[in-house]
């Protein structure tokens, strides 16, 4: 029963983004830029350095279209079910919402991949195409592959909203998530290997972001489309990603527990 | 037992505010003070007061979304901030400035999803529905996204979506803020069926005492936490102090007319008005000026209820309650 509650809520979702045509498009257009101003200045820098963080420059130039393609759906910079839910904390209706037999977490959740899900079909093919059209790029033939690269942006985005739920309860407690949001965004773009594959990173700071929750939002799911993940691999990949979300889904069920509290003993 | 029952509840807040650059002040805010009262099922109550009286956090309170600093408090028998989803499913709540409805979305989604949320049956669901489409005149809008609606649509929407699993208990919060006359009248009817047909017991909040006089038998005022009267509109009118006024028309112009009980307020030529306690008949006033005055024609104007109310939270008049 819950199951196809919370179905129809991701359904819900899913259709209510796709009433958003202009700023799909918009959005569209701008990962295509910088999708082709990445890619002239990685074809660059691979020039001078061929093979670095262990891709060749085709296999560079692959990464950021799907990395472009990941940004909305994943939502590295933040943002998704976040201005929604914000606002609610902000305004109180996020206590009115506790009336209703639902549980909170999951009903964001399934409003999260709602959105991701329609974003992945429209923010991340539409770039891709037009990628593809200019630039050669390595993309699988093998279903199978297609098939993990799917499941490995699930667990991407089911990561990315455990962290994002974490840092919006912050607003429980402070006068404004806004400041903790543009810090979240900017490790996660740095941390999540968007701006640059992990892979890059020198030493300790590479051994830092491998661990990192962030890296299975963007440097994985990528790595299983490109096959540097196979095999063993690629299950220790999914695992990693399934660890981290598991583990800050727990943690967003705690602090949410303890927000909850907040508004119903102290009224917000 | 009755189905709400509230005794000697209090809530505080703690409100903190800034006071110069890093100065800040704590003071507490005592929402509901010995708040008690009981409602039975199936009565239709109006919760009136001024704002700032408690109106909302009682609400909030009854629907275990907030807990009480102090005293007892049961619906349905339960402990409605210990079991809140339990009590969920028997209960509806309409908060006036707030919506359930999905935005972006067209209403037949928020209902669809209410069907989800109480899973409820998909026949009663049907029923429930139509019935509300009806009522609410809703049909239409069906396919129309939430956020195009006019306000007093979306009210009627909102209703509709607390309605649909059939909850024992319906709390409104100001449902008729800011709505047009022609919705004002069609929730209005539709609360009074939902009421006297299907039994549903209804507190109502509102600001606007005509909803009350067409809706409820019994009214709460509240001020300052506390239950300052609680019984019939008749019987407001006569705590109230409220005056009652006979206006007569005479054959000619007259001196200001002098009748045991009553006492002229205004003269406008041959029309002049009397003022007499609403407490009273008007027989005997009326056989006085026509005995000893050129009576043509006389009416009788009953007293605004807001004057009442209003004297009330000045606190002009001391209340007697009356509880239960
Ligand atoms: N969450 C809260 N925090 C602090 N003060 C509150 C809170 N909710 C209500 N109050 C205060 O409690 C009092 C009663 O508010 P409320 O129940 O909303 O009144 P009403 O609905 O009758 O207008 C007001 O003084 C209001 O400022
Ligand atoms: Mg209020």
């Amino acid at each position: 029963m819950p199951l196809t509650l919370y179905g129809s809520v991701a359904r819900g979702s899913f259709r209510r983004y796709a009433t958003y045509r202009a700023a799909i498009l918009a959005g569209a257009f701008t990962n295509t830029v910088f999708g082709f101003i990445l890619s002239y200045t990685y074809l660059a820098l691979w020039h001078a350095r061929p093979d670095l963080g262990g891709y060749d420059a085709t296999g560079a130039v692959t990464y950021i279209w799907i990395s472009q393609a990941l940004i909305a759906p994943v939502c590295v910079w933040g943002g998704g079910f976040q201005d929604d839910f914000q606002d609610r904390v902000r305004n109180g209706d996020i206590a009115i919402d506790l009336y209703r037999p639902v549980d909170l977490q999951s009903w964001w959740l399934a409003t999260d991949l709602g959105r991701a899900a329609l974003q992945l079909v429209t923010r991340g093919v539409l770039p891709m195409v037009a990628g593809a059209a200019v630039f050669r790029l390595r993309l699988p033939h093998d279903g199978r592959v297609w098939a993990a690269f799917l499941v490995s942006v699930m667990l991407a985005v089911a990561v990315s909203f455990a962290f994002r739920y974490l840092v919006s309860l912050t607003g429980f407690w402070l006068m404004d998530s806004d400041g903790v949001r543009s810090l979240a965004g900017i490790l996660g773009m740095f941390f999540s290997g968007k701006l640059l594959p992990i892979t890059l990173f020198p030493g300790a700071l590479g051994a830092l972001a491998r661990v990192l929750p962030w890296s299975a939002m963007v440097q994985i799911p990528c790595d299983v489309l490109l096959q540097q993940r196979t095999g063993g691999a690629l299950a220790t990949g999914l695992g990693f990603q399934a660890f981290w979300a598991l583990v800050l889904l727990a943690a967003g069920r705690a602090v949410q527990g303890l927000a909850t509290r907040r508004v119903v003993v102290q009224g917000g | 037992m009755a189905l709400i029952e509230v005794d000697n509840v209090s809530r505080t807040f703690t409100v903190r505010s800034r006071k110069g650059r890093l100065r800040r002040e704590k003071r507490q805010v005592n929402a509901v003070d010995g708040l008690t009262f009981q409602v039975a099922e199936g009565e239709c109550v109006g919760y009136v007061g001024p704002n700032g009286a408690g109106k909302s956090t009682t609400v909030k309170m009854l629907t275990g979304i907030l807990v009480p600093s102090g005293g007892r408090l049961r619906v349905a028998g339960v402990d409605p901030s210990r079991d809140r989803v339990r009590l969920a499913h028997r209960i509806g709540v309409v908060f006036g400035q707030r919506t359930t409805l999905w935005w972006d979305l067209p209403l037949r989604d928020s209902y669809e999803m209410a069907r989800r949320i109480y899973r409820i049956p998909a026949g009663r669901f049907r029923a429930n529905l139509d019935r509300c489409l009806e009522l609410l005149d809703l049909g239409p809008l069906m396919d129309t996204p939430v956020r195009q609606l006019s306000l007093g649509q979306r009210m009627r929407g909102d209703i509709a979506a607390a309605l649909l699993h059939d909850p024992q208990v319906l709390y409104l919060d100001e449902p008729t803020i800011g709505l047009d006359v022609v919705s004002r009248n069609r929730v209005r009817q539709f609360l009074r069926e939902v009421n006297t047909e299907r039994g549903t017991t209804v507190l109502l909040t509102t600001h606007d005492l005509t909803d009350i006089e067409q809706l409820c038998s019994r009214v709460m005022v509240i001020d300052h936490g506390r239950v300052v009267y609680d019984g019939g509109l008749e019987g407001l009118h006569a705590v109230g102090e409220s005056e009652r006024t006979l206006v007569v028309d005479l054959a000619e112009p007259c001196p200001p007319i002098a009748v045991e009980g009553a006492r002229v307020v205004r003269v406008d030529g041959p029309r002049q008005w009397l003022a007499f306690p609403a407490a009273r008949s008007a027989a005997p006033v009326v056989a006085a000026v026509a005995a000893g005055y050129p009576l043509v024609d006389l009416s009788v104007r009953e007293p605004a209820i807001e004057d009442v109310i209003s004297r009330m939270y000045a606190g002009e008049v001391a209340a007697p309650v009356r509880v239960g």
